[in-house]
């Protein structure tokens, strides 16, 4: 069906191109523009009808004119897949950057992707180490999990992402995770960051780019990750690997949409951002996860910066309401010098009740860990009170702690950017720590539990 | 051009306008090539706008558009229960089947089964006279559950011919001198209510055993109740408690554009789980809905009303039949999406100016009637919302309250305490206890009225005297109101507090539930008297026999021992004295 070339532009507004008099075109079908001085562009079809089409012009519509012509690719947008993706750098909308060969398909995948059939889902039981204590012990991470980093500018969001990436493993297996990284907006800076990290460790060879820059065309970035997560099912579900997928900053990919719903003319939502926003982050947040009958997994780690570090703002809030839970980056922990400054008090791992335990890490796992986490939260409330009555108002318990608040932060949270802790080295460290509270005061934890495992009660 | 077929002219993501069919509104029609399920919901001269239930992408103007002549309806009879559907009654496990993994567009499926023989029982006979609504025959449906054949509304007469034996759903088992012929299978448009006689007032609770909604916020059966929170203050795992312990003999669990893996969830946990009232698998009274959030819009807009429609259906029967919908927040965005591309004029917060009356009319399906055949028979709703940024002033949440008469409010900071159910007991409430009143009195205790209404202001107390507390410290407070905290956060930690997920603790009896509560108060008269004889605070409520009170409700048998609990630490008080 393609072939025809159409000069009938009538209007172009932001990244949109209105047209009419065409072929029967598809609703979502691709689209190639040639501009009068030869250049070439891509778009795609956001409206279609007998007398008017639409399309999005990925690139952006910067020297399109009336002349411009248009042609219908007959096919919606697909991703060529095949193993030797891996290993491989792509543009935002999958053409190679890295001087490569294109890729040779061993299939074509609808970018869109289906919705998992409930009924074949499998519930994702297996622990995932990262060596990250506060991960670990409070928001554990779960093979299948969608659990994102909400953090704001000027945090260290990035740093924690690579080293989850690095040391991500199974206890019980070696099975390795590969890494398909999805870059929407960032800087340069940040990208070669991650890059020259992947590179460093030697994950680059295990894992797939797919890069849209801050100076990409800003609609392109609607599509990357939909490629990203296309070669991650691809990889996950036809070769049975699992894979992580990384992809930063969610926050860009809805600007993008804002952009879109707004040359449209469409109603907006909540502070401009589109109505169906909730829906189309749920078709890539609700692309993870484990199936029946395959091996392979997709996990995601999305990165949300959230404006104005503000939680309610509809892209973490609708984010959270979708993904199973959330690691919360704070700023005052930053602030004071703490890495990895993660808030466990909001943070949530929601598939942790169901994985954690004897099975999987140890039994002791939930005790301590809702005890580390009463205590610490305890303790932080604490510290208001102290700015106002001072320390010496506070009664024995109180006391204890609030120098348990200090200790969780200085050393259970603290640890460098190379040091992966298993899970024992992390719950040991957790009873260390709990030995500064009386144990009466340790309410959380079953008597069975101090029996074997207190510092001072073992035998 | 005929009328029945016509062709497509726009096509804007699920919404897609066809032009040279006469269609009526709520028409469901096929759409393209692959003949997708959409259905008519604007006129415009000779176009006809329509909703598409499957991905539109790659459909293109000029493919066919057909008429079906019906409205979008489900299929009811037996093999409902135990089924898990999407938004338009398509079984999943047969999408699995002939799909794979991935829902894939343009496949039908029936909502029953159309092969599977069931054992049609007839209990009327050749020349009785029934009118609708009347029960003809009955299928022994699940172990509990006793299907009953009905006559389809609209329809009525003398039995000309009727029979027992193995049928399937779609085979003739009664003929009537009207004409009608009827099988165990009916139909029915999801967005008519079902007809009954009338409606009465609801005067019996559904037990929950979540000891906040029996005993503080209780809601009766037939009744409709909104459960607002942010994530993560445990709206999903307050519904699936509700699902798994309410007293009702059906359930229909609506998962509204939620989690994938929640559904799973549910599908691998329910067949395992015994039903406390009746001893046998949850399974066997639960019909399953699951629109996950990245299923189609337009579908998931249709599984609310696919939803009652099936729990009026068991309500018809005379079941008392309790539908969760989680989250009526998604149904209402998906009401947003489909209103933003017909171009609609919207109302608050991009949401069509209609959004009320549709809360409205949704939760007015649900009561307590008098079904056709004179039964007693409910639906109650139970409305889970998820406000942006857990801010209940929005549209959803307001359209929501102005209609339910239970609240129970979800709270973000109690959920980060780790209180759950995380339900704010100062925001919360309900409009019941009134009406409930009788049943409590008749059933649990003559004076439970009255020991709700003082647990309930002790928490009221609390909440003044914490604001004092946090100026001055508690230790300035005079010794009565210490106490006063301190049974207020007995009432807190021993009574509110469940844990969901514990073998034991997860069901409270509403028996049980009063007799803590009773455990309570006698504990704040026993410790008034040792205080007032001389005792000191510290020692009164230090005592071992408390504790060991408290801890004991997570082991079996507790109510049987609870008197004997409450006597030693009443004992273990008044000695406090004498030291």
């Amino acid at each position: 069906m393609s072939g025809k070339e159409y000069r009938t532009i009538t209007d172009v507004k932001g990244p949109l191109v209105f047209l009419n008099k065409t072929e029967p075109v598809a609703f979502g079908e691709i689209v190639e523009l040639r501009l009068t001085d030869g250049s070439m562009k891509n778009g795609q079809v956001l409206d279609t009808s007998d007398d008017l089409v639409v399309v999005q012009v990925f690139e952006g519509t910067a020297g399109v004119d009336l002349g411009t012509g248009v042609k219908f690719m007959g096919d919606v947008f697909k991703l060529p897949v095949s193993k030797d993706l891996i290993g491989r750098i792509l543009d935002g909308a999958g053409r190679p950057r890295d001087g490569g060969p294109d890729i040779v398909a061993e299939a074509n995948a609808d970018i869109i992707g289906a919705a998992i059939n409930p009924y074949s889902r499998q519930s994702p039981h297996d622990f995932i180490q990262t060596g990250i204590s506060a991960i670990d012990c409070c928001t554990t991470l779960v093979r299948g999990q969608k659990l994102p980093i909400f953090s704001a500018s000027g945090l260290p969001h990035n740093d924690i992402a690579l080293q989850i990436a690095r040391q991500a493993k199974l206890t019980d297996s070696d099975e390795e995770f590969i890494v398909v990284f999805c870059a929407m907006g960032i800087t340069a800076e940040e990208y070669n960051f991650f890059r020259s990290d992947l590179e460093r460790t030697g994950a680059l060879e295990n894992a797939v780019l797919f890069v849209n820059l801050a100076d990409d065309p800003a609609v392109e970035r609607l599509i990357t990750p939909r490629l990203a997560l296309t070669a991650a099912e691809y990889l996950a579900f036809e070769h049975d690997y699992h894979v992580l997928v990384i992809y930063t900053d969610v926050t860009n990919y809805c600007d993008a949409l804002r952009q879109i719903g707004a040359a449209r003319e469409e109603v907006p939502g909540r502070r401009g951002y589109p109505g169906y926003m909730y829906t189309d982050l749920a078709m890539l947040y609700e692309r993870a996860g484990l199936v029946k009958g395959k091996k392979g997994s997709i996990t995601q780690f999305p990165i949300v910066t959230m404006p104005g570090d503000d939680i309610t703002h509809p892209i973490p809030d609708l984010s959270g309401y979708i993904t199973e839970g959330q690691i919360v980056i704070s700023r005052e922990l930053h602030g004071s010098g703490i890495y990895p400054p993660i808030n466990v008090l909001p943070s949530l791992s929601r598939l942790m009740g169901g994985t954690i335990g004897e099975k999987t890490t140890r039994e002791d796992h939930k005790s301590v860990s809702d005890q580390m986490y009463a205590g610490y939260a305890q303790g932080r409330e604490l510290r208001g009170l102290v700015a106002i009555v001072g320390e010496d108002a506070l009664n024995e318990r109180d006391k204890q702690l609030l120098d348990f608040s200090g200790l969780f932060e200085d050393k259970f949270l603290r640890q460098s950017r190379d040091e992966d802790r298993s899970i024992d080295e992390t719950l040991d460290l957790c009873w260390d720590l709990m030995q500064n509270i009386s144990t009466k005061y340790l309410v959380r934890l079953d008597q069975k539990w101090i029996d074997k495992y207190h510092p001072s009660e073992k035998k | 051009m005929s009328d029945e077929n016509g062709v497509i002219y726009r096509i804007s993501g699920p919404v897609v306008t066809a032009t040279g069919i006469r269609s009526r509104m709520y028409e469901v029609v096929r759409v393209g090539h692959e003949g997708l399920m959409g259905e008519v919901i604007e006129l415009h001269g000779d176009k006809s706008v329509i909703q598409v239930y499957e991905d539109t992408s790659g459909i293109r103007p000029g493919e066919p558009v057909v008429r079906t002549g019906q409205t979008l309806s489900v299929q009811l009879g037996p093999g409902l229960l135990t089924q898990i559907y999407d938004g338009i009654q398509r079984p999943l496990p047969i999408l699995a089947e002939t799909m794979g993994t991935f829902i894939e567009r343009g496949v039908d499926a029936d909502g029953l089964d159309q092969e599977k023989l069931w054992n049609f029982e007839a209990t009327v006979s050749v020349g009785d006279e029934v009118t609708s609504g009347m029960t003809i025959g009955t299928v022994q449906e699940t172990e509990t559950i006793v299907h009953k054949v009905m006559v389809p509304p609209g329809q009525g007469g003398k039995v000309t011919s009727i029979e027992s034996g193995e049928f399937n759903v779609t085979q003739i088992v009664c003929s009537l001198d009207d004409g009608s012929e009827i099988a165990m299978m009916q139909k029915w448009p999801v967005r008519t209510p079902r007809p009954f006689t009338q409606k009465y007032a609801p005067e019996t609770p559904l037990v929950t055993g979540m000891r906040i909604l029996d005993f503080l916020f209780p809601l009766a059966k037939g009744g409709a109740a909104g459960i607002p929170g942010p994530f993560g203050s445990g709206k999903t795992v307050t519904q699936q408690s509700l699902a798994k312990y309410s007293d009702a003999q059906i359930v229909v669990y609506i998962g509204c554009g939620e989690r994938g893996n929640e559904m799973t969830e549910v599908l691998d946990e329910f067949p395992h789980l015994i039903d406390p009232n009746t001893g046998k698998p949850l399974m066997n009274r639960t019909v399953m809905i699951a629109n996950t959030s990245n299923m189609p819009v337009a579908a998931r807009e249709a599984s609310v009303y696919t939803g009652i429609t099936i729990a009026e259906y068991f309500r018809d029967m005379g079941y008392d039949v309790a539908l969760m919908a989680d989250s009526t927040s998604r149904w209402a965005e998906a009401m947003r999406e489909i209103s933003s591309r017909l171009e609609e004029m919207p109302g608050e917060e991009g949401y069509p100016a209609y959004l009320s009356s549709r809360l409205a009319e949704f939760y007015e399906r649900a009561g307590r009637v008098e079904t056709l055949e004179g039964e007693d028979g409910s639906v109650t709703v139970i409305g889970a919302v998820s406000p942006p940024g857990g801010d209940i002033s929005e549209p959803v949440s307001q359209g929501t309250l102005r209609i339910v008469k239970v609240f129970w409010g979800l709270d973000a900071p109690l959920a980060r305490q780790r209180h759950f159910p995380a339900i704010n007991w100062l925001n919360s409430y309900s409009l019941y206890p009134q009406s409930l009143a009788q049943w409590f009195r008749d059933n649990i205790s003559q004076d439970f009225p009255e020991v709700r209404t003082e647990i309930s202001s002790l928490l009221q107390v609390e909440a003044e005297l914490q604001e004092i507390v946090q100026l001055v410290g508690s230790d300035a407070l005079p010794v009565d109101q210490q106490l006063t905290l301190e049974v207020a956060r007995m009432i807190r930690e021993f009574f509110l507090q469940q844990n969901a997920f514990h073998d034991i603790d997860a069901y409270s009896g509403v028996d049980q539930q009063y007799h803590m509560a009773k455990a309570i108060l006698t504990f704040q008269e026993s410790a008034k008297a040792a205080i007032a004889a001389g005792a000191q605070l510290e020692d009164v409520v230090n005592v071992t026999g408390r504790t060991d009170l408290m801890r004991a409700r997570f082991e079996e048998g507790y109510l049987d021992r609870m008197d004997d609990l409450v006597e030693n630490m009443t004992k273990q008080i008044a000695s406090a004295v004498e030291e």
